[in-house]
């Protein structure tokens, strides 16, 4: 999974171990699971989709960043009740552009990362919603009050969050 | 061979996983829903050992945090305290933790016992959903418990929901609450039926009633046994809210069960049951329980 050093672009790459990579998705999915037992209103934090954006801003490979995304929401999709798919398609197209920006803008400065982790996650609320409705024939709102509190937390967290995870980079 | 440039690869990669997932999709609508699939069953399996060990873990850390933040609570008001004292005092709390959980598994006991025709298995909640548009949760009850689906799960309290989907040694439970969720109920009293939806949110909502019908506000909604699922009479809500709708009234139950604080449910292992007698509550059985759902006796 590690990302590959690219010689058109000063932005730099940074890689990971394949164990870091796979243990945080893992662990993300079960404190995703499990969090909502104790602290229902943990419910509206989408750990799944922050680390499919860190790992596409960070790595800025493509193909790994939407092939993680795939992997994470399927395994998201089997822990739930709703059609296995409908979370892997939103979070590869995520993992794909994500990594497509990270390649092309400055994503490490708090500022950015808010506004694209909120602007990702109403795009991935969206593609859910429209897959919902196109393929399933299940009609949501594509935007709510609740969704955008949400969008606000998940950004709020991202802040937090992403610090912690660039701890587990390899050094350049 | 034609060469294709790099960053056509991974465009032909997006469209490949792409196509591939719409075409599992599109499997899943043409097969039979209710067939579990096999990457949810190894997903569950993967994952439930880890959420047993964390809802250990959880119930020994708030006991010795508890016991913890007591202990310096205490130590500020009596700096003169010994330390056998507070060693009392850690282990008192500790007892305190233990026998409020006692307490809880007695109303449980409780409302079993007071119900020996009904064979029911209590569980533990060990996760939720980790699809946050969906109201389900699972329990650590499952294939090998004789837990089957469609089984109706409780509380003392009233009505929790129904097994969704059986695993191994788990199971995943639909809340009343959620969308896709529904039950035949009537209100107490008039005996007005009307099924009983989720909305996604924490309320339900109360269906098909006439606007011609008398409902108020605070009157309880019943289970009536009509989805051949839940018995009869079980506690569903009580109305909060009736507003005249078209063609209908909209009505709002709110849930009799506390379905944002379940640690412990309890899973009828049954299929169709039927009331004889309202009543016996589980604070008949176990002293300061809470209220409990009517007696149900099974038929077959």
């Amino acid at each position: 999974m590690a990302a590959y050093a690219r010689t058109e672009t000063h932005i730099e790459v940074h890689k990971f171990r394949l164990w870091a990579v796979l243990g945080v998705a893992v662990a993300a999915l079960l404190i995703q699971s499990f969090l909502p037992v104790y602290f229902p209103r943990a419910r509206m934090l989408d750990l799944p989709l922050l680390i499919t954006l860190y790992f596409g801003f960070s790595q800025r490979n493509p193909s790994s960043g939407l092939l993680l995304g795939m992997m994470i929401g399927l395994m998201q999709d089997s822990l739930g009740r709703s059609a296995i798919g409908l979370y892997g398609i939103a979070k590869t197209l995520v993992g794909y552009l994500a990594s497509s920006f990270g390649s092309r803008i400055d994503v490490e400065h708090p500022l950015s990362r808010i506004g694209l982790t909120a602007a990702f996650y109403f795009f991935h609320q969206g593609v859910y919603n429209l897959i919902q409705r196109v393929l399933l024939g299940q009609h949501e709102n594509f935007f709510s009050t609740n969704l955008g509190i949400a969008a606000g937390v998940n950004a709020l967290v991202a802040v937090v969050l992403f610090p912690l995870l660039d701890k587990l980079r390899l050094p350049s | 061979m034609l060469a294709v440039p790099g960053r056509h690869r991974s465009v032909a990669l997006l469209t490949f996983v792409l196509v591939a997932q719409v075409l599992l999709l599109a499997g899943q609508i043409r097969q039979d829903e209710h067939q579990v699939r096999l990457i949810r069953l190894w997903a569950v399996g993967i994952v439930t050992p880890f959420e047993r060990a964390g809802t250990w873990t959880i119930s020994k850390i708030r006991g010795t945090w508890s016991g913890y933040f007591d202990l310096v609570h205490t130590k500020q008001e009596n700096g003169a305290l010994q330390a056998e004292l507070n060693r009392l005092r850690v282990q008192n709390t500790q007892l305190k933790s233990e026998a409020a959980e006692g307490q809880r598994l007695a109303t449980l006991l409780g409302f079993r016992d007071s119900h020996p025709d009904a064979p029911m298995a209590v569980a533990r909640v060990i996760a939720s959903s980790a699809d946050g548009s969906s109201h389900t949760f699972y329990i650590n009850r499952g294939e090998k418990d004789g837990i089957r689906r469609n089984m109706p799960v409780i509380t003392p309290d009233g009505v929790v929901g129904k097994i969704f989907e059986v695993f191994g040694g788990a199971s995943e439970v639909l809340l009343i609450t959620d969308k896709d969720s529904g039950l035949g109920a009537l209100l107490a009293g008039t005996r007005i039926q009307g099924p009983v939806g989720g909305t996604g949110d924490p309320f339900v909502q109360m269906k098909y009633v006439s606007n011609d019908e008398t409902v108020t506000v605070g009157q309880e909604v019943l289970t009536s046994g009509e989805d051949r699922i839940f018995p009869k009479d079980l506690p569903v809500g009580t109305v909060t809210e009736v507003k005249p709708g078209s063609p209908f009234k909209q009505i709002r139950v709110q849930p009799a069960a506390h379905l944002d604080r379940l640690e412990e449910v309890m899973v009828l292992l049954m299929k169709q049951e039927s009331i004889t007698k309202p009543v016996s509550t589980a604070s008949d059985a176990a002293p300061g329980g809470t209220s409990a759902a009517a007696t149900v006796k099974r038929e077959e």
